[in-house]
């Protein structure tokens, strides 16, 4: 259930009175849509409300529940329409107790329901750190199986633009460590819809890792993806760009930066491979490896702080699997060490940006 | 809940006027019952400084939810149980204490390692309340979980190889003492951070509720969350105490107040210690009873169970009890006074209960004595299964990470590792 053998599917014209649960939202993005090409383009928003609306229609068991998703239709309109649609006992506002309320949506996952739980942003989600680990990451292992834990905590992780030290942190590597948990991070609409419903539909916990600064960004969807039934494997990376000189890692934000990154190289003539690696848990260490014994030469791109990071993993995969295949040392990007600034621009600097990793690449060469 | 006379206004008892008050915190005359000690006696003559705050709380009102209702008091009560009920009850304490006991002694033979918290004195509050309940409901415990699982069905064979770290135990060896779980019995585990389990009871108890409105079906299942005194400080609790009256949620927070969280008394950690109090700030009843007495704790326990039953929303009940026992195997258990634990001792439950069922004529002594031998016949039986049980395999250790085995990833091979015809060989790369 987990792999959706991606089908070419008719889409269905739902103009109007169609019997598709989500006619609404399909009028939505095709308003939307550029009327002249027959590429659509649906933002990363947009596939998080379709997937979740579609999900929710699907099964009656997923809920959603997190701060202002219901009445005010999402912190960042994630969830627009969704109470309008499903009621408020199946997206459900809480009070601001994020150890509270995910621990009732892991109790309601322990005993049937499949809840969606919405962090404001990751950096509420520390004060629910004790239940996402203990009582949800572990207890399928602790109970040998006897209890598993269908559930789903998404939001917006990572910097934004100048909220300050305490609402920028990146938690993939921190998620990224603990097993019992599949964490991913989504960049492109595709991503966010094939992703966000193969977490659903997952038998265990799902740590979902959004980008607030990519909610907005609109990205060209295939017909496959806007069918309801689409979903992505987790545990496999993208190469979003083909290449032959040099490995660019990232996730997430960073995936945008790393492609424009790569046209400047290819005005060099270096030739950069980009890999999306979508799932921080399980990382997609075969993909990657095989890239690097193609290229013979990586650099990690991360937002988060560089020491005990996802980069520091991907290394140490590197070493470990493809040691003799690397030409040049691994080249690590993350953000500065440093709590984020809020002057911006200490915060341009705190963050990697395109010239890095373009000037990384260009050091391996 | 009975409440106060006067009506939308709980009046907080005021420990000298307690006995005499007919506000939520007394259901049954205090000292009728096998040979306790009335409640406020005891906590006035502990510590006087209570009382100031006593004096200050009483201007105090706490205003009650519309949910809840006055209810007249029987004044003489006949026979509460049943001979069937006597026997059921006796047995399921008798087969906690006996259990615990050879807990103790299989963990200082070396057969039993870690942490292991035993639940010696507090017999009652787990067999009053759990015995009430079907096997649709829930229950969610602490570290301290081994009777509250055995009271809810789970063979007591299966709880000693889970201690043994065997893999015929509950959790096939992987969860230990801590962490109790049973999908069949509806135990949702078995936590070792305190206040970890009660978000986690709320959210059972909103799954329940959620059944009844989205799904439309017949659901009435209860979730009892049990936790101490220490816990009742912690923010979780109030958190939920929060949302469990606001979405009306079918669930009783049984606190286990034992007066020690390990060398924590607490009084010295509280600032009001009266913990049922706690209920109404937040809009659901308080309740207060005598723990180490399990026909009051049953009493007290069917009212909240089947007010939770009829959706009226949930209900705290703190059970002043006692472990005679250290917090844990490992504690020495030096703080507290021996003049209290003598004092308790006097109030064992299951003494208590035996002489209720023979001055009462429920049944003989003989009829006890045959119970006690099966059970002690039953614990033994479970100690040789447990000792003759395996160790888990090697393979064991890479199994069950995630429900869903693919979760694994991918292999170098470019194939999901769960396909490999070896992954549970243990050649997986341990």
């Amino acid at each position: 259930m987990l792999i959706k053998i991606l089908r070419q599917y008719q889409v269905h014209v739902v103009a109007g009175g169609g019997g598709a649960p989500t006619s609404f939202l399909y009028k939505t993005f095709r308003n939307s849509s550029s009327s002249s090409s027959s590429v659509k383009k649906m933002t990363v928003r947009e596939a998080l409300n379709s997937a979740l609306d579609e999900e929710m229609s699907a099964d009656r068991r997923v809920l959603l529940m997190g701060e202002e998703v219901g009445e005010y239709q999402g912190a960042y309109k994630v969830s627009k329409g969704l109470l309008q649609k499903h009621g408020p006992e199946r997206v459900v506002d809480t009070p601001i107790t994020e150890a509270g309320f995910t621990g009732i949506g892991i109790g309601a996952a322990y005993y049937g329901l499949r809840p969606v739980v919405e962090f404001m942003t990751f950096n509420f989600a520390m004060q629910a750190m004790d239940h996402i680990i203990n009582s949800a990451a572990k207890t399928n292992y602790m109970s040998a199986a006897n209890i598993s834990v269908p559930i789903v905590f998404r939001g917006p992780n990572g910097a934004a633009a100048g909220v300050g030290a305490q609402h920028s942190q990146c938690y993939a590597a921190w998620y990224g460590s603990v097993p019992g948990l599949k964490v991913l991070a989504p960049y492109s609409s595709e991503d966010a819809r094939g992703l966000l419903k193969a977490a659903i539909r997952d038998p265990g916990p799902v740590v979902f890792l959004e980008n607030e600064l990519l909610y907005g960004e609109a990205f060209p969807v295939s017909d496959e993806v806007v069918d309801s039934s689409f979903c992505i494997p987790i545990g496999k990376a993208k190469i979003e760009k083909q290449g032959k000189h040099v490995t660019i890692t990232s996730f997430s934000k960073m995936v945008g930066f790393s492609l424009k990154a790569a046209e400047i190289l290819a005005e060099d003539g270096i030739d950069a491979e980009v890999i999306n690696l979508r799932s921080i848990r399980p990382l997609d260490r075969s993909t990657i490896n095989g890239s690097v014994r193609k290229t013979n030469r990586l650099v990690t791109v991360e937002e988060g702080f560089p020491q005990h990071g996802v980069g520091a993993e991907i290394c140490a995969s590197i070493v470990e699997d493809s040691f003799d295949y690397l030409d040049a040392p691994v080249e690590r990007i993350g953000g500065a060490d440093v709590p984020m600034p809020y002057a911006a621009n200490l915060e341009r600097m705190a963050l990697p940006q395109v010239e890095d990793i373009v000037r990384a690449a260009k050091r391996l060469i | 809940m009975a409440c106060s006379a006067t009506a939308k206004i709980l009046q907080p008892l005021s420990i000298r006027s307690a006995e005499k008050s007919e506000s939520c915190g007394k259901m049954l005359s205090p000292s009728s019952f096998l040979g306790s000690t009335p409640l406020p006696k005891k906590l006035f003559s502990v510590n006087k400084t209570i009382s100031p705050l006593a004096r200050r709380s009483a201007t105090i009102v706490a205003v009650s939810s519309d949910v809840v209702k006055e209810k007249k008091l029987k004044s003489t009560q006949n026979l509460l149980i049943t001979k069937e009920e006597g026997l059921v009850l006796y047995e399921d304490m008798y087969l906690g204490r006996a259990f615990e006991d050879m807990c103790a002694q299989m963990y200082y033979r070396g057969k039993m390692f870690g942490f292991v918290h035993l639940y010696n004195g507090q017999e009652a509050v787990s067999t009053g309340f759990i015995k009430l309940l079907k096997k649709e409901d829930c229950v969610v415990s602490t570290y301290r979980d081994h009777v509250h699982a055995l009271s809810k069905g789970v063979p007591a064979r299966q709880v000693m190889s889970e201690l043994f770290g065997k893999t015929t135990g509950c959790c096939r060896g992987q969860g230990g003492s801590m962490h109790m779980f049973s999908k069949e019995h509806n135990v949702l585990g078995g936590f070792a951070f305190i206040g970890e389990g009660i978000p986690v009871a709320t959210g059972a108890a909103f799954t329940s509720k959620y059944k009844r409105e989205v799904f439309k079906e017949d659901c009435d299942e209860v979730t009892l969350a049990f936790f101490g005194d220490g816990t009742c400080n912690n923010g979780q609790f109030f958190e939920c105490l929060n949302m469990a009256a606001l979405w009306k949620l079918p669930i009783v927070f049984v606190v286990e107040n034992n007066l020690w969280a390990i060398g924590m008394s607490h009084l010295r950690s509280t600032s009001d210690p009266q913990i049922w109090k706690k209920g109404p700030a937040f809009g659901m009843p308080g309740v207060h009873v005598d723990g180490m007495d399990v026909l009051k704790v049953r009493e007290v326990a069917k009212e909240a169970v089947s007010r939770a039953r009829r959706g009226e929303g949930p209900t705290l009940v703190e059970c002043e009890t006692y472990r005679f026992r250290g917090h844990s195997l490992a504690d020495p258990d030096e703080l507290r006074d021996p003049a209290e634990k003598a004092h308790y001792a006097t109030r064992d439950p299951i003494t208590a209960l035996k002489k209720y069922v023979i001055e009462n004529k429920l049944a003989s002594e003989a009829e006890l004595k045959a119970i006690e031998k099966k059970i002690d016949e039953e614990i033994e039986e479970a100690v040789e299964f447990a000792d003759e049980s395996p160790v888990p395999e090697r393979s064991q250790l890479l199994e069950n990470v995630f429900a869903d085995p693919k979760g694994f990833g991918i292999g170098p091979d470019g194939k999901y590792r769960c396909e490999d015809p070896k992954f549970t060989q243990g050649t997986a790369q341990v």
